[in-house]
């Protein structure tokens, strides 16, 4: 399954992401577990944070600039970077260089983007696994995160690895390739917008008949997530790691007692 | 117009709430996505030609003047005049002193959005000259006084009933029984009213899709027929465009055109595409005897060179807007001036200034899809973003977000510390998530709670467990 011409394990430097951070450690134990299962050693750089892209998206070039070099620093030495979200991939993998057009770092955040790679799509297309082994009784309907399915071309992996979950049905819901009203800061400094675009997609989520949602983007799930439990729905929400990686023992995001 | 983009979160409020519209925007999503994606698909060299045209208009941004020069000096050997216009009142007056040398009392008017920019028919209607629109959708809105809602289908925002009940306040000298219930119906109503201002019409006025440099050839696209007849009945043909509908030859404008329809109503053609050059010669069956090309600047030349040049690659095909959910939520007029959508939340700022369209870059997920389906690959969310970078170095956003911003900032770029916040506060919002794990309501998140809940935090933060955790981390991986 490895493709390293030295034969050994490829060493692969974790970037956990805030939100998986901050609130769902669950998704960050799920990433370790497939890429270990995937023969990779992983690690993990104390000395990162968050990919930056709440600066970078409300206009201060500045601050992002910074948590970028630190980010490209702490991630020095490793074969891969790899990422649980299509949206911090996309932002460390096609933006980090454009921060440094002309400058002296520019070739080392290059070397850098080069290396990184969302999680799903890293074991499927870098290293070539074909199929998990976990179990899931029921069915999942998938969301297409837009920055992962536009920016990284992310639409198969994750099905492919999915559809080898024993147990488990894909029930595909309609327009899962449009935006869930999320955008990060958007959602909160524009509410009213956010809400009508994300009721747009639960009741597409719904109307799927699946019993639980899944994506490759924190943001976006607790999105979801948040929009379904007002609207008092028992649909659950994960990541699809914790799926992939046979750990959904776990509550569901935002999950608890009625 | 009045400029309403400054409470474009006011009017996006009225939009959500207006149910009337809401059933219409109903209507962009099912019409415009599906037919656009089966016209690309049925032409396996679509990206290809996008790239083409990409092209074409970066050659001719790189030498504009040239290609101006010698589109002026074209447009002037087939006896044409052309007029510079720098700023919106200037074109207004060029066109008004071509209209008062024609004596014009009635103008008609194919389809232009820059005439909605300049504010024409407010203007001509003030100094005693009656506009009349002749494509259908602005035909509408300008029965009830409104502007357009979409750059290609102006009445978008309309439902058929709605329409109905104008054409029955308007058209008070048709039969009061007559039926009216289809949009069949509505369409040849509105024919039979337009025909005669045809004939009545002293000078007529369309826009343009392109200007070809190598024959001074204007040229425009409808579905309706109407920019024909308003161009070739009337004594005078006014065109006005803009600088950038410039392409070097005819062949670069062909190449546009089959991505053109495609992109915008997923036709393989506009119904009628229609070339113009110079007034009627001797022995021509019929049009103009007099043809004036009013060449708009209003602030695009001041793109050129800067991080929004793309922008004027637009071709104004209308995909952004027909894709982005931001549009399909709150509509056009929320946008609050003549151009809506991604292609508006750039170009906005760009001719009124940030100051006041400031609303528009921000009011974006950007979810790509805009750039996605751009014929022109017009990086739409990169230039929004640079639009939030202007505004971020002027100060302009507000205050709250601005320290909310910072204080992020500051840890987010002091890892040490970063960590010892968040393994402080996050164990301790995880256990005001309480039994139910979520917030119905959190101070300073009230944007999120007011329509979601918001997940409370697991526990310990993943680096604090992976940190501490070794055998245990491994013990709950395996």
């Amino acid at each position: 399954m490895l493709d390293t011409k030295t034969n050994s394990a490829p060493k692969v430097g974790l970037f956990v992401t805030c939100l998986v951070d901050l609130f769902r450690p669950s998704v960050g134990f799920a990433a370790v577990k497939l890429l270990e299962d995937a023969g990779c050693v992983v690690e993990v750089p104390p000395a990162q944070t968050c990919c930056g892209q709440p600066a970078y998206n409300s206009g201060d070039r500045e601050d992002t600039r910074a948590i970028a070099r630190n980010t490209i620093e702490a991630f020095e030495g490793y074969d891969y970077i790899v990422a649980p979200s299509g949206s911090c991939a996309g932002m460390l993998k096609k933006h980090y260089p454009l921060l440094f057009k002309g400058e002296a770092i520019e070739q080392q955040a290059v070397e850098f983007s080069n290396k990184v790679h969302e999680l799903v799509s890293f074991l499927v297309d870098v290293i070539g696994v074909k199929s998990v082994s976990a179990r899931h009784e029921g069915s999942v309907t998938y969301h297409d995160s837009c920055s992962g399915l536009r920016e990284l071309r992310i639409r198969s992996q994750p099905r492919a690895l999915l559809s080898s979950v024993e147990g488990l049905e894909i029930r595909e819901m309609k327009e899962a390739d449009v935006c869930c009203g999320f955008g990060g800061t958007f959602c909160v400094k524009y509410p009213d917008i956010s809400n009508a675009i994300v009721g747009k997609k639960t009741q597409n989520i719904r109307e799927s008949g699946a019993d639980t949602l899944l994506a490759g983007d924190l943001g976006c799930l607790m999105n979801m997530a948040g929009k379904l439990q007002r609207e008092g729905s028992g649909m659950k929400v994960r990541h699809v790691a914790e799926v992939l990686a046979g750990m959904d023992d776990t509550p569901p995001i935002g999950g608890g007692r009625n | 117009m009045q400029i309403t983009s400054p409470s474009f979160k006011e009017n996006s409020r009225g939009a959500l709430a207006d149910a009337q519209l809401q059933k219409a925007l109903g209507n962009v999503r099912a019409g415009f996505i599906d037919k656009r994606l089966k016209a690309v698909e049925a032409l396996p060299e679509f990206d290809l030609l996008r790239d083409n045209a990409r092209a074409i208009k970066d050659h001719v941004l790189a030498h504009l003047d040239l290609y101006l020069e010698a589109y002026e000096k074209k447009v002037t050997e087939s006896g044409g005049h052309v007029h510079w216009a720098e700023t919106a009142e200037d074109a207004r007056r060029i066109v008004l002193d071509i209209c008062r040398k024609a004596n014009a009392r009635t103008v008609t008017k194919g389809k232009s959005m820059i005439t909605e920019e300049i504010g024409l028919n407010d203007f001509l209607e003030a100094e005693g000259i009656r506009p009349v629109e002749t494509d259908l959708g602005e035909y509408i809105i300008q029965l009830r006084g409104e502007h357009p809602s979409h750059i290609i289908a102006p009445a978008v925002h309309l439902n058929k009933e709605q329409v109905e009940a104008d054409f029955r306040r308007v058209h008070k000298h048709l039969a009061e029984g007559r039926d009216l219930s289809e949009p069949e119906s509505l369409l040849g109503e509105a024919r039979s009213v337009l025909r005669s201002e045809y004939f009545a019409a002293d000078v007529g006025i369309t826009g343009a899709n392109f200007l070809v440099a190598e024959t001074g050839t204007s040229i425009i696209v409808t579905n309706e027929g109407n920019g024909d007849l308003t161009q070739i009945l009337p004594r005078v043909h006014i065109v006005m465009a803009s600088l950038e509908k410039i392409v070097p030859t005819l062949d670069d404008a062909s190449q546009i055109l089959r991505v053109l329809a495609r992109s915008a109503t997923g036709q393989d053609m506009s119904v009628y595409t229609t070339l113009s050059t110079g007034p009627r010669r001797p022995g021509d069956p019929d049009g103009p005897e007099e043809y004036h090309v009013v060449l708009l600047d209003n602030g695009r030349s001041s793109m050129l060179g800067t991080e929004f040049q793309e922008m004027l690659r637009c071709i104004r095909c209308g995909a952004c807007m027909n894709h982005c959910p931001v549009y399909h939520a709150v509509g056009g007029h929320a946008y609050g001036w003549v151009y809506p959508g991604p292609m508006g939340a750039v170009l906005t700022p760009s001719l009124i200034g940030v100051d006041k369209a400031g609303h528009l870059p921000n009011a974006s997920t950007f979810c790509g899809r805009c750039e996605e389906v751009c014929p022109m690959r017009i990086p739409l969310p990169k230039m929004m973003r640079h639009w939030r970078e202007r505004e971020f170095e002027r100060g302009l956003n507000p205050a709250t977000q601005r320290y909310g911003l910072g204080l992020w900032a500051f840890f987010a770029k002091r890892p040490r510390l970063y960590r010892l916040a968040s393994s402080l506060g996050i164990p301790v919002l995880s256990l005001l998530g309480g039994g139910k794990r979520r917030f119905r309501y959190l101070p300073l998140a009230g944007g999120w709670t007011k329509y979601r809940d918001l997940p409370a935090p697991e526990g310990r933060t993943f680096m604090q467990q992976w940190r501490d955790g070794g055998a245990s981390v491994r013990a709950r991986v395996a």
